[in-house]
C-alpha cells in the first residue's frame, strides 16, 4: 500500500480527485474553486498604488490566499514523505523531441538546464523563466481565471466562457510549443 | 479559524497535483505534442466530476454547510478570455506550470519557481494597471 502511494498516480484517480475540489469548496466554503486570483490578492495586499483593480476589499478573499499557501505545503510533503522519484515516465516521442531541441536533463519534474537558478541571467533562461511567469499572471488575469477557474471549475459549471478561454489556454500552448519553442534553445 | 479548512484543501490539492505530475514542466510538453492521454485524461475526468457534481448540487438544491446558497462559478464571456487566454497559453507552455503548479513546485523544493511566481505576481500587476486600457 505505501509503495502504491509512493508512486505517481494514474490520470483516473488524480482527475477526479481534482473534480471533487469543486463541489468540496462550494459545500464546505461556498467559495469557486480557482488558484490564479490569488495573484491579484497579492497585489492589492502588497503594492495597490492607486490602481482601480486593486481596490477592493482582499481581506474578504483571504481564503484564497490559505488555499495557495496549502497548495505550497502539500508540495513540500509529497516531495518530502510521498514521492520516491521525481523522475517522470514520458512518452519516448516526447522525450526524443526534448532531446532534438537541446534538453539534456530529464531526472525530475523540470529540466534543470532551463529551471536554475543559474541559468536565470541567461537570455533563454530569462525568456522561460521571467517571460513565462510574466504571461501565465498577465494572461490568466485578463482571461479571468487559469487552468483551475475556467477549464476545471467554471466548464463543471458549463460557462462559455470558460469554454473559450480553455481553447485560448490551448492555442497559445500549441503556438509556444510547435512554432516558437524551437528558436528558443 | 474559518480559513483553516481552505489551507487544509489547499493541501490536498497540493499532493493531488504532484502526485498526478501535473506540476511537471514535460507533462505539459507531453500534452501540447500530443504525446500521451495522461493530462487529456486528467483535465476531462475532473470537468466530468465537476459537472456531476454541479448537476447534484443544483438537483438536490444542496446549500453550504453554513446555510448560504452555493455561488457557484459564473464566467461570463468577453474578448479579454481569448486575448487573455492566449497569453496565458504562451506562458504555460513556456515554464510548465500554471498557477496552481508554480506553488505547488516551490513546495517541493524547486526554489527558482519562486522567481516564476513573483514575474506572475508582476503580470498581474501590470494588468491591473493596464486594465482600462486593454480591449475586452
Amino acid at each position: 500500500m505505501i509503495e502504491l502511494i509512493k508512486e505517481p498516480w494514474p490520470w483516473y484517480i488524480t482527475g477526479p480527485l481534482i473534480g471533487l475540489m469543486v463541489p468540496l469548496l462550494l459545500v464546505f466554503g461556498n467559495k469557486a474553486f480557482g488558484v490564479s486570483s490569488s495573484l491579484r490578492h497579492i497585489c492589492a495586499m502588497c503594492v495597490p498604488l492607486d490602481i482601480k483593480y486593486f481596490k477592493y476589499d482582499w481581506k474578504s478573499e483571504k481564503w484564497n490566499l490559505f488555499f495557495v499557501g496549502g497548495v505550497v505545503i502539500g508540495g513540500f510533503l509529497s516531495g518530502q514523505v510521498l514521492m520516491d522519484s521525481e523522475k517522470v515516465q514520458i512518452s519516448m516521442e516526447t522525450v526524443n523531441d526534448l532531446k532534438a531541441l537541446g534538453v539534456t536533463d530529464f531526472a525530475s519534474y523540470v529540466p534543470k538546464d532551463l529551471f536554475s537558478w543559474e541559468n536565470l541571467l541567461s537570455w533563454n533562461g530569462f525568456i522561460f523563466m521571467a517571460l513565462g511567469g510574466f504571461l501565465v499572471g498577465f494572461g490568466t488575469r485578463y482571461a479571468n481565471g487559469c487552468t483551475s477557474g475556467h477549464s476545471i471549475s467554471g466548464l463543471s459549471n458549463l460557462q462559455f466562457g470558460s469554454l473559450i478561454a480553455t481553447i485560448s489556454f490551448f492555442i497559445g500552448g500549441l503556438i509556444m510549443t510547435h512554432f516558437l519553442l524551437p528558436y528558443l534553445f | 479559524m474559518k480559513n483553516i479548512k481552505f489551507l487544509i484543501f489547499g493541501i490536498a490539492f497540493g499532493i493531488i497535483l504532484t502526485k498526478a505530475e501535473v506540476i511537471s514542466w514535460f507533462r505539459i510538453q507531453e500534452m501540447f505534442r500530443f504525446q500521451s492521454f495522461h493530462m487529456y485524461g486528467i483535465i476531462g475526468s475532473a470537468v466530468v466530476i465537476g459537472i456531476i457534481s454541479i448537476f447534484l448540487l443544483k438537483k438536490f438544491n444542496v446549500l453550504a454547510t453554513n446555510g448560504e446558497k452555493l455561488n457557484f462559478p459564473i464566467k461570463p464571456y468577453n474578448k479579454g478570455v481569448i486575448f487573455g487566454g492566449v497569453l496565458f497559453g504562451l506562458g504555460w507552455a513556456l515554464t510548465g506550470a500554471c498557477p496552481g503548479p508554480i506553488f505547488a513546485l516551490i513546495g517541493n523544493g524547486y526554489s527558482v519557481f519562486i522567481v516564476i511566481m513573483v514575474f506572475a505576481v508582476f503580470g498581474a500587476w501590470v494588468y491591473g494597471l493596464l486594465q482600462e486600457k486593454l480591449p475586452h
